[in-house]
């Protein structure tokens, strides 16, 4: 089957959290096929260099296949941890759309399933409870 | 107002952190809670209280308590609702005095509240883990309890419950174990079976999906969040817990928000660390058995939850200063944006070490080009504007603002052009700290438990 190399935006979305000094990032997999190509792609190592410098520890994987998940703990990604790292984002809060910018090798037909998701500029704009 | 399962008790998420939006209460009310559960500790909260006690010793609790009480009071004396909260920070019997004296001048009366004691190990030192700083350096030392004394406050009746440090999901869990009669593991009780290990999961889960306020219904969405209805509308989340464990989590009807299989599995998994071992002091959860089944119309129903016996000891949490830091942003426009904030932090660093100011810390950032994903993003080597972060570390607080004073004058004298200040506030020194976790003996713990109950 031929093979396409896309963002991993495509294929899933990601929430951070943090404690202490370890950033606790899950990617959610946007369907059962990118959930079961993911977990095939997305180690643990791809990951960890992936971050490069911003990660100084280790990056260890689980998967969570009843909610299409794969769970990340980065060891020392925080340059310090929440109350006392100098890093404007010190709760790692950006660390989870970083790991979107990947770019995963997939067979096409996972790749068409898959269109790009464009947000419009100003999603709201027009809602009638806009303040001026 | 949703329909509820048949014998479900319902419970609710009113607060996510101190400092949390209290409007959410009048919309969580709408679907009449029987309890009202308001999560006020973050990690670090406690120093904040600690600061507090230091300046007045009757200080201490999460201060914004009384705006949650006002608005809950009259459905809690009414007899439809019960409120507990963990907003009595490290002065648990301080927010009682607080709400006496608020009683006395509201002049209400019956009201009962039942105060939990006993999380705070800074005066136990024989408790704190090896590794902990001596209590002189402490900010303060607080274990985290389980459900037991909310649990125990409830059946001696009362209406508002105030602990200290506990586990966030033992708010939500003790009403269930209260109401459903679920058993708890005691040393002279009678052995726990699969299934009550199961249930403990369960409610524990309901908690760890309604102690973020809005992060299980909308918010801080991943997923499509540019969709949200009314999104000025906050939605906190509620809860519908059958005996059996299964839970309905759900957004009050009247607000806007979103509940539904990409909030909720967002929220299961937040910083639960290893999930197939999610360690609490009543149960270890395993998060990868539980099952999520999007039902429309923002319910989603949480079941097939396995738990293991708890570890037998409780998670501790220490802060010791950590010396001082203060930051300052400056905006360059095109052209050369990012080589004129690159020469400007150069400039400063050298001119602090010529003043002889001894940096523990420096930190240089430009957002617009990388600050937030280093390598992981490319960058646009010529990009239209660029926000330079300078951020240092000191020992005191003087010599972080002796830094300040380096960098200021770098608008009218430093060679690179359009140097702007990204911020109106002048740079300010905050305290840093350093967070000591480690584990105690949950017995030794417990035997320090105290339920103070006082009908005002």
């Amino acid at each position: 089957m031929t093979e396409t190399t896309i963002l991993l935006n495509r294929l899933a979305f990601a929430r951070p959290g943090d404690k202490g000094n370890d950033s606790d990032i899950t990617v959610f997999a946007r369907s059962e096929a990118a959930y079961d190509h993911l977990v095939q792609v997305l180690t643990a190592d791809v990951v960890k260099a992936h971050y490069g410098h911003l990660v100084e520890g280790e990056v260890t994987r689980w998967e969570v296949p009843k909610v299409r998940a794969l769970k990340f703990l980065a060891r020392d990604a925080l340059a310090g941890g929440g109350p006392s790292s100098l890093r404007a984002d010190n709760l790692g809060k950006a660390l989870a759309g970083a790991v979107l910018r990947l770019e995963v090798s997939v067979p096409e037909a996972l790749a068409d399933a898959h269109p790009d998701l464009r947000v419009p500029a100003d999603p709201w704009s027009d809602n009638p409870w806009n303040v001026d | 107002m949703r329909p509820r399962p048949d014998g479900a008790v319902r419970v609710a998420g009113g607060q996510g952190f101190y400092g949390d939006d209290p409007s959410g209460i009048a919309d969580l009310l709408t679907e009449q809670p029987d309890y009202v559960c308001l999560e006020a500790l973050a990690e670090l909260t406690l120093a904040i209280l600690a600061k507090d006690r230091q300046r007045d010793e009757a200080l201490g609790y999460t201060r914004d308590l009384p705006l949650y009480l006002m608005q809950l009071l009259p459905a809690v004396l009414a007899g439809s609702t019960k409120v507990i909260t963990n907003a009595g920070g490290i002065n648990p019997l301080g927010a009682l005095k607080l709400l006496q004296a608020s009683a006395e001048h509201f002049g209400l009366s019956g009201l009962k509240v039942a105060v939990v004691l006993g999380d705070d190990i800074l005066g136990r030192p024989e408790l704190l883990p090896p590794d902990f700083p001596a209590p002189a350096d402490l900010q303060f030392a607080n274990a985290y309890m389980g459900v037991a004394g909310i649990v125990e406050g409830l059946q001696q009746g009362a209406d508002v419950v105030i602990t200290g440090r506990v586990a966030d999901a033992a708010l939500f869990l003790a009403p269930l174990v209260h109401e459903h009669g679920w058993a708890l593991d005691t040393p002279d009780g009678p052995p726990m079976a699969q299934s009550d290990w199961d249930r403990l999961a369960a409610g524990t889960v309901v908690g760890h999906l309604l102690e973020c306020s809005g992060q299980s219904t909308g918010g801080n969405n991943a997923g499509e969040w540019w969709t949200t209805p009314d999104p000025w509308r906050y939605a906190f989340p509620l809860a519908d817990v059958t005996a059996d464990g299964t839970a309905h989590v759900f957004t009050p009807e009247v607000a806007g928000g979103r509940c539904d299989f990409d909030t909720v599995r967002q929220q299961l998994l937040y910083e639960v660390g290893d999930p197939t071992a999610y360690l609490t002091p009543d149960v270890v959860v395993d998060m990868t058995s539980v099952r999520l089944t999007d039902l429309g119309g923002d319910r989603v129903r949480v079941d097939e939850v396995v738990g293991r016996p708890a570890t037998g000891t409780y998670k501790a949490v220490g802060a010791s200063r950590n010396g001082y830091a203060a930051d300052a942003s400056f905006a360059f426009g095109w052209p050369d944006a990012p080589a004129k904030a690159r020469s400007a932090a150069r400039i400063a660093r050298k001119r602090i070490a010529e003043a002889g100011i001894d940096l523990l810390d420096w930190h240089v950032e430009l957002f617009g080009v990388d600050a937030l994903h280093g390598p992981a993003a490319p960058t646009d080597p010529d990009p239209a504007e660029v926000v330079l972060r300078l951020a240092w570390k000191t020992a005191d607080a003087d010599a972080a603002m002796r830094a300040a004073r380096q960098i200021i004058p770098m608008a009218l004298s430093a060679p690179m052009p359009g140097l702007t200040p990204a911020s109106r506030a002048r740079p300010k020194p905050s305290s840093l700290l350093r967070i000591h976790t480690g584990l105690v003996d949950a017995a030794a713990v417990e035997s320090g438990r105290r339920v103070v109950l006082e009908t005002l």
